[in-house]
């Protein structure tokens, strides 16, 4: 039986209640424990204070979109019946190397607190926190109950402090660290988890490089009967991968080791077989390497196959056509530019539920300019899958007719990111600003939330935003813009705008200074290199007591010139942590 | 409003291309760029014939177009936004494209194309399919018969040479680049395959 904090009665002749409850706190507070929804819980306990009181105490999971925004005891005070906390840290511009490294959202501090307050925390999922090893041998030591570790996009840790957590946390059912800086010293940690342990559900340890002892995962995997998410590294090869299928054929989501070796044709067939029994499968990446030799191993299992990761496998068109075929309830792609226009043809002939794309560079940062995926890739896809709402698109050349055609074959785009990958370029076609096209976005889709723009634009990109994206909650801006108004009309048209980002744009103080009013109710806003000064990032923090306003000074810069500026909302005051780099003004 | 990108073409005419290095020390580690337009390194392009009113061979971009020849890259830190994580993914798989069973990845120019592409050598088994891969690719005749384009490859040793000197098996394992030269040069180099 989970202990609770049990709620004492509060006095009930408050003031604000002037009418008494039409039924008892205890029912509320069962009704209220239904409700899921963040958005949905934090309208409630606006109600009344009841309604407040009985919503705190049935809260059991919270979400902290950004950790300096409320303290650990603030939190702890609030909701006393916390097991599930899900934070978000640093920046999103910190992921590409735009943050001092040192800047913060250190996890530790949170630990303690939920150590004195919530000793049955059984779920903790941080986005672009630092953890150290120490912060994961305190959670390990720290928590009976604990059940679900998630870490994505963060750093500081090592491979020992995993051996903390699969050592010490017995009743583990998740355990996914993929996509962290992590300081990778063994494969050990793998070995830790002792041989009473059963309970685990999700594994990911995808993007380690370290080699775990294969022994130690075929009996987990053998053991763990509940497992459904099974995501390995690069180390475990195709023969091992067949091992590991043989004995979770139960699996929903599998993330392949690297993909080609030099098999016998009994090998393929075993193969082939072991994914033949893996019948539950919708979820698929990993694939390092994959070629056209191995993959048709895979068909059997695509048939359920929803979301398909192919971002670390360069296939070329004819090879992701073929693959294709066999997955016609594909709902989610995600491939490297290497497949070119004609792949995505294919995709849009072969993937007619397609409802997420996202096409990734393989060579971004080559000095010669390779080719990948251009307008008519995008075009294609556009014509073939009618129901795409989300896109993330890296290319080399755009155009405002095909954006324009676009978004009419799909008007339901929820997420829009562009990257044309040459900063300011115009229309390759027309030379002319890509102004047009994303005046054709905001103003087809009306259902838009985020949307990152790229290539040549005026104003002009800005007042259409700022006119038609009503439901835009999330804008990413780099290399655009003319003058301080392109600024103004979003920050004054968009109603539900909560996070906004900016690097290399000529915005400065009037245009920050005309967000004045509109700052406490988003979430934060990002400018970097932009022209922003000291004194008008002062006036800001000076006018708007419950913003924290934080300039990071480069090294070497003009002193009244105001680098990189993050302003957001908190009712946790100034932070007391920041490196001597921050400025908190 | 200050562009990063600088239109500048880089011209060498020697046809001794170890001038074209790959750099492959992560790039944004170096100090942010502020002003690029003078700080830009140099774009150094395979194709040493590149013409300057031409972009791609299907483009209909105007001959007034300012922008011609094909932009250099700016090294800018943190663009394209690639997170860290993928992004030294990509710069180790970068590295290590020779290990055994992977695909055999190298770079295809065209004489008057801006972009390069990458095949994978593994995919084809003969010379006619690679030949007939890459005029699909390029939408081009490539012939030693009166055609203007002629196939050639950098091998091990640095030297280019014309494709199909020898054995197919050899090729694949010795050639680190392929160029489809245009011109007298591809005349020059012999015509008797």
């Amino acid at each position: 039986m989970e202990s609770y904090s049990k709620r004492k009665r509060e006095c009930p002749s408050s003031p604000e209640s002037t009418q008494p409850s039409s039924f008892p706190d205890e029912v509320l507070e069962r009704v209220l424990a239904l409700l899921t929804s963040h958005k949905d819980r934090s309208s409630v306990s606006l109600v009344c204070k009841d309604w407040y009181n009985a919503e705190r105490w049935s809260r059991t999971r919270v979400f902290i979109g950004n950790c300096y925004s409320v303290s650990p005891e603030i939190l702890a005070r609030r909701f006393p019946n916390i097991r599930c906390v899900i934070l978000k840290g640093k920046p999103r511009f910190s992921d590409f190397n735009l943050v001092p490294h040192n800047w913060g959202a250190d996890i530790h501090a949170w630990l303690v607190a939920f150590a004195n307050n919530y000793p049955f925390l059984e779920e903790l999922r941080l986005k672009r926190m630092a953890v150290n090893d120490e912060s994961l041998e305190f959670l390990a030591l720290n928590f009976p109950n604990f059940k679900v570790l998630s870490l994505l996009s963060c750093d500081g840790f090592s491979t020992d402090g995993l051996a903390a957590i699969t050592t010490h946390c017995k009743n583990l059912t998740e355990l996914d660290i993929h996509e962290n800086g992590v300081e990778d010293r063994s494969g050990n940690w793998l070995s830790c988890f002792p041989e009473s342990f059963t309970s685990l559900e999700v594994l990911n340890y995808a993007n380690l490089s370290s080699e775990v002892n294969f022994d130690a995962l075929e009996r987990l995997v053998s053991r763990c009967k509940s497992l459904k998410v099974l995501k390995v590294n690069k180390s475990i090869s195709l023969e091992q991968l067949q091992r590991l299928l043989v004995r979770a054929p139960q699996l929903v989501e599998l993330g392949t080791g690297t993909f080609v070796q030099e098999l016998t044709p009994r090998q393929c067939a075993e193969l082939e077989s072991a994914f033949n029994n893996c019948k539950n499968i919708h979820t698929l990446s990993g694939l390092w390497e994959a070629t056209v030799l191995h993959l048709p191993a895979l068909y059997p299992a695509c048939s359920n196959l929803t979301f398909l990761n192919l971002s670390y496998a360069a296939l070329q068109s004819g090879e992701l056509a073929k693959l294709l075929a066999h997955c016609p309830r594909l709902q989610r792609l995600w491939v490297l530019d290497t497949v070119e226009d004609k792949g995505l043809e294919a995709v849009g002939s072969n993937c007619p539920l397609l409802e997420e794309l996202r096409v990734f560079p393989a060579d971004p940062f080559d000095e010669e300019i390779i080719h990948g995926v251009t307008e008519a890739g995008f075009l294609a896809v556009s014509f073939g899958c009618r129901r795409l709402h989300y896109v993330l698109y890296f290319c080399r050349q755009m155009t405002n007719a095909a954006v324009a055609t676009i978004v009419q074959n799909c008007p339901d785009f929820t997420h829009f990111r562009l990257c044309i990958m040459n900063p300011g370029q115009p229309d390759y076609l027309t030379n002319e600003p890509m102004d047009e096209a994303f005046g054709a976005v905001v103003r087809t889709c009306t259902k838009l939330q985020r949307l990152s723009v790229s290539g040549l634009l005026t104003d002009l990109t800005f007042e259409y935003i700022g006119n038609y994206a009503k439901n835009l909650e999330v804008l990413s801006v780099a290399f655009a813009g003319s003058s301080d108004w392109g600024m103004q009309c979003v920050l004054g048209g968009c109603s539900k705008l909560r996070k906004l980002e900016i690097r290399d744009c000529p915005f400065g103080n009037l245009a920050l200074l005309s967000g004045l009013e509109k700052y406490e109710s988003m979430r934060s806003l990002w400018m970097s290199a932009c022209k922003l000064t000291m004194s008008g990032c002062r006036r800001l923090a000076r006018e708007m007591p419950r913003l924290n306003v934080e300039v990071m000074k480069e090294d070497g810069s003009d002193d009244g010139h105001a680098d990189k500026v993050y302003v957001y909302r908190t009712v946790a005051g100034p932070r007391r942590d920041a490196p001597p780099s921050v400025l908190t003004l | 409003m200050e562009r990063l990108v600088s239109f500048e073409s880089h011209h060498d005419h020697d046809l001794n291309l170890k001038a074209t290095e790959l750099r492959l020390g992560l790039p944004g580690s170096d100090e942010p760029e502020k002003q690029t337009t003078s700080s830009v390194r140099s774009n150094k392009r395979a194709s040493t014939e590149i013409s300057q009113e031409s972009n791609t061979n299907n483009s209909s971009v105007s001959d007034d177009h300012e922008d011609c020849a094909p932009p250099s890259k700016a090294q800018v830190v943190g663009w394209p936004p690639i997170r860290s994580y993928r992004k030294n993914t990509l710069q180790a798989k970068n590295k290590n494209e020779s290990e055994v069973g992977a695909g055999i990845y190298v770079k295809v120019s065209v004489d008057g194309a801006p972009y390069l592409r990458k095949i994978d050598l593994k995919v084809y088994k003969c010379y006619p399919e690679l030949l007939e891969a890459l005029e699909n690719m390029f939408k081009l005749t490539i012939g030693y018969n009166g055609s203007d384009y002629a196939p050639t490859y950098q091998d091990k040793d640095g030297d280019w040479m014309l494709v199909g000197d020898v054995p197919f098996h050899m090729f694949i394992t010795s050639c680190k680049r392929l160029r489809i030269m245009k011109g007298s040069e591809a005349r020059g180099l012999g015509s008797c395959v």
